[in-house]
């Protein structure tokens, strides 16, 4: 090595480097042909089943189109969309799906938390309380319902029940009166759909390392502060991206409403997505339900945005 | 070709039938006559899979029927089912219940809209004319029902003309359904609403019929009357019936405007706010589901429902009679619909599969007898007007109501399980629990409808 000089060391050095690039170039191209040949598959599922048909709504959305195919070539502009934004009904049941969103978001974020710093700990059992938990996440909608319509039954229902042993006589009517509706809904989405979350923030609690709490606690802090200012923190991104999940899934909430009130009472459970369902389905009014449509899909479309911009922010704040 | 070999051929074609031959040989010994082997072969395919069907129906016919049956008469539509699949085994049945409501409208529709539904669908009658209109059914043909022994004079005229749209038949009534009034007979007794015989005694008047629900409370220490109102459309039925009697329209004959007596339906409304507020003989919070346990349990003396629950209430052995809707306001009307057979829009019409729909339609109209059973006043004259639908308790209690019925007001937004029902029982239902005085609930409801009025039809 002495005896090479210190160019030819980098020219040697260069040429190295370079044979390396030239094959990483040549290489690059078919790598990514390879990428995209395996996304191709699911790209054609997507582009057939999900850009298309939305192409196709936008189509609709400007004539009178009707579900029995008549009405094609009724052109009405515009007409559909300002229906959609001066119908009382459109503005209740988009109400309705916000405060859906807003009660249930903090509840599915802050419970499955909870749960999650419990069955964190070094506690027996730990694989049966994780199974507990996640347990009905994999229930299908309408098991739920059902078992959640007699349990709010008034009467004779297990919940009131209970309560008329404990003394309440007249118990809360869950479903019929229009504000307790919607609690009534929110519970029985946290109890379904809580533990996905929990899963989620428990393999995040379980990537801290242990000498972080160890640390804090030479140091003299206690439980809660350790939780308040290790887990919390670190699990910043997860939560963040949990959040960004739940707003939007609880945004398109159909399934649980649809099934346990049918958006009553009186319509004050009702979500966009059942009164989209209803226009177009029931009412045959295809071209008003696919304005509706894409009028909630552009607001989605923008808080899905706000929030990606936010955690855009925090990881380059990271960075 | 010439006579002799067309004997000759006919000779072959019935030994084949009979089995009496192998394919093989048919085509062997066709050919040999001088017939080509590809005119053979059509003559092999019509023979089928052999065996002569005692309908003319090809073997292994595939028949798609889609009902939305699932409460006590559903049990009933599977017993005719089935006996039909053992009287036709050459054609292949494939039944399936649908969830009743939207549900079951709305696959109907995309299923006739994409051309693919199936062979035969029931249908209310007062949803079939929107279909009909929107190109999703195939009239009828009647001399091909006619073969069946389905004509005009085999139902009711008023109900037969109902089918029809402009001039052709769309529908093929299957019964009338009434809504009608059940009562627990040890509870009616010890309160002491029998006569001697049995019966109810007569309830003239709003008043005195509160107050034989009050009687039958302080039997079952419970409530005297039990109906689903929870996101129900009984609320709707409840509603029209008293309404009607008092003389109410709710749409003008075209089904273009809104006629709505407001006084006539306020005192329909009142009444029906004593139920469950002022005298509380009624549970205000039940559903469909509570309230047919209600009954079936004997914590309350009254029950208001289509007759389609009689089947539940005798596997429950709960002690049971049926009579008509109360006459409470003294027009006698009750509210009722018909479930009619439809044939859905076929992309192309298999003329086997249509043939056996016809056959299907038959059988079951004549199995009717069953299907009373499940407590509906079957449309077929011949059994309707038979001695032992006649002596059948305690159907044959109502079945004098059907002429005397209100249908649902004819436009494109109404009929059973149609947007008009939900948005017209959701504020009935307010009413009922206290959340919308009868006045507030009337104003909701009218509203409701004249925003369906002003929306431009899609059919």
């Amino acid at each position: 090595m002495s005896d090479i000089s210190i160019q030819e060391q980098a020219a040697k050095a260069k040429a190295q480097t370079g044979d390396v690039l030239a094959r990483t170039r040549a290489n690059r191209w078919r790598v990514d042909l390879a990428g995209y040949g395996f996304l191709l598959p699911f790209l054609i599922a997507y582009a057939l089943f999900l850009i298309w048909p939305a192409i196709l709504m936008l189509r609709m959305s400007f004539f009178n189109w009707s579900l029995d195919g008549h009405g094609t070539t009724d052109f009405l502009g515009l007409a559909n969309y300002g229906e959609v934004l001066s119908d009382p009904s459109f503005w209740q049941a988009l109400w309705n799906t916000i405060v859906f969103t807003v009660i249930s978001t903090p509840a599915l974020v802050i419970i499955s938390f909870i749960l999650a710093l419990l069955v964190n700990r070094a506690i027996p059992a730990k694989g049966v309380f994780r199974t507990i938990f996640f347990a009905p996440f994999i229930i299908p909608v309408s098991v739920v319902t059902i078992i959640w319509s007699w349990l709010y039954e008034p009467g004779f229902g297990l919940i009131n029940g209970t309560l008329a042993e404990i003394g309440i006589q007249n118990g809360p009517n869950w479903l019929t009166q229009p504000g307790l509706a919607m609690i009534a809904i929110v519970i029985l989405t946290v109890w379904w759909t809580v533990g996905f979350n929990f899963v989620l923030y428990l393999s995040g609690m379980q990537q801290i390392s242990r000498d972080l709490y160890d640390a804090a606690s030479i140091d003299g802090a206690g439980g809660w502060a350790r939780t308040r200012w290790i887990t919390i923190p670190l699990l910043g991104r997860i939560t963040l991206m949990i959040v960004i999940l739940q707003i939007i899934a609880s945004l398109q909430v159909f399934g649980q409403i649809y099934l346990l009130t049918a958006g009553g009472p009186n319509f004050s459970t009702r979500p966009v997505i059942q009164y989209i369902y209803e226009s177009g389905f029931s009412t045959f009014r295809v071209g008003f339900a696919s304005a509706m449509s894409f009028i909630f899909f552009i607001l989605v479309a923008v808080i899905s945005a706000v929030w990606f911009s936010i955690l855009q922010r925090q990881q380059r704040g990271n960075n | 070709m010439i006579p002799e070999k067309h004997g000759a051929l006919e000779e072959l074609a019935a030994k084949m039938r009979a089995g009496r031959i192998s394919r093989r040989a048919f085509l062997e010994r066709s050919v040999a006559l001088g017939l080509s082997s590809s005119a053979a072969l059509t003559l092999l395919e019509a023979c089928a899979s052999g065996g002569p069907s005692a309908s003319g129906i090809p073997t292994g016919t595939h028949l798609v029927y889609w009902n939305l049956f699932g409460g006590g008469d559903g049990v009933r539509m599977v017993q005719m089912q089935d006996d039909f699949q053992k009287a036709h085994p050459e054609i292949n049945l494939e039944a399936i219940t649908l969830a009743w409501g939207e549900p079951y409208y709305t696959k109907l529709a995309m299923a006739a809209a994409g051309g693919r539904p199936p062979d035969v669908a029931i249908s209310h009658m007062t949803r079939m004319p929107p279909f009909a209109q929107g190109d999703l059914l195939d009239p009828f043909d009647l001399n091909a029902l006619a073969k069946y022994d389905i004509t005009a004079s085999d139902f009711l005229a008023p109900i037969w003309q109902r089918g029809h749209i402009n001039g052709q038949l769309y529908a093929v009534p299957l019964d009338t359904h009434p809504f009608v009034m059940y009562y627990n007979t040890e509870i009616a007794k010890k309160a002491g609403l029998l006569d001697a015989s049995g019966n109810l005694l007569p309830i003239n008047g709003p008043d005195a019929f509160i107050n034989a629900l009050k009687k039958a409370q302080q039997v079952t220490g419970g409530y005297g009357l039990a109906f689903a109102i929870n996101g129900d459309v009984t609320n709707w039925r409840v509603f029209y019936s008293l309404y009607s009697q008092l003389g109410g329209q709710v749409l003008s004959p075209d089904g273009k405007q809104l006629v709505i007596d407001d006084n006539k339906a306020l005192q329909a409304l009142s009444f029906m706010d004593d139920l469950t507020q002022k005298s509380k003989v009624a549970p205000a919070t039940i559903d469909y589901g509570g309230a047919i346990a209600l009954f079936a349990s004997g914590k309350c003396g009254f029950f208001w429902q289509g007759e389609w629950e009689v089947t539940t209430f005798q596997t429950a052995n709960t002690p049971f009679n049926m009579v008509p809707f109360p006459n409470i306001f003294g027009g006698g009307q009750c509210q009722a619909d018909s479930h009619t057979f439809v044939l859905p829009r076929q992309a192309s019409v298999d003329p086997a599969r249509r043939e056996a729909s016809y056959l299907f339609i038959s059988s079951l109209l004549k199995d009717s007898f069953v299907w009373a059973h499940g407590g509906h006043i079957p449309a077929y004259l011949p059994i309707a007007t038979s001695q032992e639908y006649k002596n059948l308790k305690p159907q044959s209690n109502y079945a004098g109501v059907a002429a005397n019925v209100v249908v649902d007001p004819t436009a494109w937004f109404s009929g059973s399980g149609s947007e008009f029902e939900s948005v017209v029982s959701a504020p009935i239902q307010a009413s009922f629990q206290g959340q919308l005085t009868p006045q507030q609930a009337l104003a909701q409801l009218k509203a409701s409808v004249q925003k369906l009025l002003n929306t431009p039809s899609p059919v």
